[in-house]
């Protein structure tokens, strides 16, 4: 569905992403993982269009022979072709509320019908939301938010969610939770790239995985494969060969 | 999701009803002064409340109403100034403008429409950048455009100010621009569209996830806010029948400022409320200064208001939101 293929990204003056080459297939998690600063968030941005491509490609496969290129594209552009992110640090509207919020993620569509039976679904399920909609968004909880983040997103009726440090500052309990709502999500036919620091969750429910260093792809394979690579193991996952 | 508003509801309209008895029974019974105050006083909260769209609801610093009153006002001026008089006052213009003698409405379009495409030039030089840029662009273009009209005076009678300008506008007129301010403000806010505006105010970064078209976005608000501005210097020209080029400068900025601010960001009732409050505030605190000989004594208690408020309710009064029951009940479509 989406390939990245000898990808430059820079910000300001530093080279961040060295050529990197990645794929989402239809259907599949794709989880990126690697440590603070290795470009993880930039490859993100690079696909939303919220930073400029310095070199290479990013192709979305929209399936009976079309492609686009989303390099080429404004990040409006990008979101009306489906590829929609929930960014990092959840980045909610504090002040609106949570409904406004939800609608905010259906700003591009104009099928009023179908996006109030999206919001009866985001009711159903996160009922936290339902019960708190006229609530300001600041006012929930640091899981209550996350969750409100995704169902923002989701509120886009994307084609590919991408999902930037989902367990980002969450209580264990809550890390569970929301990785469990991801996989149903995926279950149901959303297909994610995601990006984690928490590496062990990422790659237990990922179908497959890529590790980048320093703006390189240096290992990739399926998540259980990951799982039990002995170099992967000893940098990320803290579990020695 | 609800459709927005057509019209008013219940309490909105008996505010408007409200505005237009007060208007009346001054229009019959009060003295010209006081006509001519309620109609300051209303363009001053047109003006304030136009001035939400941009630093109240999309979060931007704008300081530039002051430029595009005198932009608008000036361009109004000179379209329906008596012909008899144009040549001796503005020998300058070219002839299809020396013969021409307009009516208020087309004046004051084409004024508000100058106005904003003034807005569109500097908005796309500066609203690309993050940052204040737009103060320090909008607060340079109140001295550029008040020193290209004094060096105008072929067309402007530079320093001496135009004089003369036909009363065109009573109270009616600036009652009905204002419920037009308000009613469109009003409307934006609580469509699709003004929530992306706080969408961006909130957090540009997500609301660009959103699909949200930052720049244009920013554009429109600050065109729009200008037009709007660019009418009711218009409408005030041809009330007070004279305009100077410093007529509106920085201290009409801060008061504008000020106006929004203690309303409350993107509250529009609350801009309303303010701009009475502040506009009488400081017609009242005239005599005075006249008698203790304290000038300027409104605006400092302008400004002392203002820190009172920014220590005690730093939100202002209304913070983003409008009183419960106004206009609608808020988002009833949707979760349940």
């Amino acid at each position: 569905m989406l390939t990245l293929a000898e990808l430059v990204v820079e910000r300001g003056a530093t080279r961040v992403l060295h050529g990197i080459d990645l794929e989402v297939r239809s259907g599949e998690i794709v989880a990126l993982i690697g440590a603070n600063g290795a470009g993880k968030t930039t490859t993100l941005h690079a696909i939303s269009a919220l930073l400029p491509v310095r070199g290479g490609r990013i192709t979305l496969d929209l399936g009976e022979g079309t492609a686009k290129r989303l390099d080429r594209m404004s990040p409006a552009e990008v979101v009306a072709c489906g590829v929609v992110q929930c960014p990092e640090g959840r980045q909610l509207f504090a002040s609106l509320t949570v409904l406004e919020n939800l609608l905010l993620g259906a700003y591009r569509r104009d099928d009023r019908e179908a996006v109030k039976r999206d919001l009866a679904r985001m009711s159903e399920l996160f009922p936290v939301l339902g019960e708190r909609r006229n609530q300001s968004a600041g006012s929930l909880s640091g899981g209550e938010q996350m969750m409100l983040a995704i169902a923002r997103a989701l509120m886009a009726r994307p084609r590919l969610l991408l999902l930037d440090e989902p367990s980002l500052g969450l209580a264990p309990q809550m890390v569970d939770r929301i990785f469990e709502t991801i996989l149903a999500l995926n279950r149901e036919g959303v297909t994610m790239l995601l990006v984690e620091q928490n590496a062990l969750a990422a790659l237990e429910i990922a179908d497959r995985a890529y590790v980048l260093e320093t703006g390189r792809i240096v290992q990739s394979g399926t998540g259980a494969a990951l799982l039990d690579d002995p170099a992967v193991r000893a940098a990320y996952l803290g579990l020695g060969a | 999701m609800t459709a927005p508003p057509f019209l008013p509801g219940p309490k909105a309209a008996l505010a408007m009803l409200g505005a237009a008895a007060v208007v009346a029974f001054a229009d019959l019974y009060l003295s010209t002064y006081a006509v001519t105050l309620l109609s300051l006083v209303m363009l001053n909260v047109a003006l304030a409340v136009s001035l939400q769209l941009t630093n109240g609801l999309t979060g931007l610093f704008s300081l530039g109403h002051p430029a595009f009153m005198t932009v608008g006002g000036y361009v109004a001026a000179i379209l329906t100034y008596p012909v008899r008089r144009k040549g001796f006052m503005m020998p300058d213009l070219p002839d299809w403008l020396a013969t021409a003698q307009w009516d208020l409405l087309p004046a004051t379009l084409v004024g508000a429409a100058v106005a904003a495409l003034l807005a569109l030039v500097v908005g796309i030089a500066v609203l690309r950048l993050k940052g204040h840029y737009l103060a320090v662009a909008t607060l340079g273009l109140i001295v550029i455009v008040r020193v290209v009209i004094n060096n105008l005076d072929g067309y402007t009678r530079g320093g001496l100010g135009l004089s003369g300008v036909p009363r065109l506008t009573g109270p009616w007129e600036v009652l009905v621009f204002t419920l037009l301010t308000v009613g469109l403000v009003w409307r934006i806010k609580h469509a699709s569209l003004g929530r992306a505006m706080m969408a961006m105010r909130e957090n540009e970064l997500a609301a660009r996830c959103m699909g949200i078209d930052a720049f244009a976005l920013k554009l429109l608000a600050f065109v729009l806010g200008a037009f709007l501005a660019g009418a009711a210097g218009a409408l005030t020209v041809h009330l007070v029948s004279v305009i100077t080029p410093g007529a509106y400068g920085i201290p009409l900025a801060f008061s504008l400022v000020v106006m929004v601010v203690v309303g409350g960001s993107g509250s529009i009732t609350g801009a309303v409320l303010a701009a009475i409050a502040i506009s009488l505030l400081s017609e009242f605190a005239r005599p005075l200064e006249e008698g203790l000989e304290l000038y300027g004594l409104s605006q400092v208690l302008v400004a002392l208001g203002l820190i009172l408020v920014l220590r005690l309710r730093p939100t202002g009064l209304f913070g983003s939101r409008e009183p419960a029951g106004l206009g609608r009940p808020r988002f009833s479509g949707g979760t349940s």
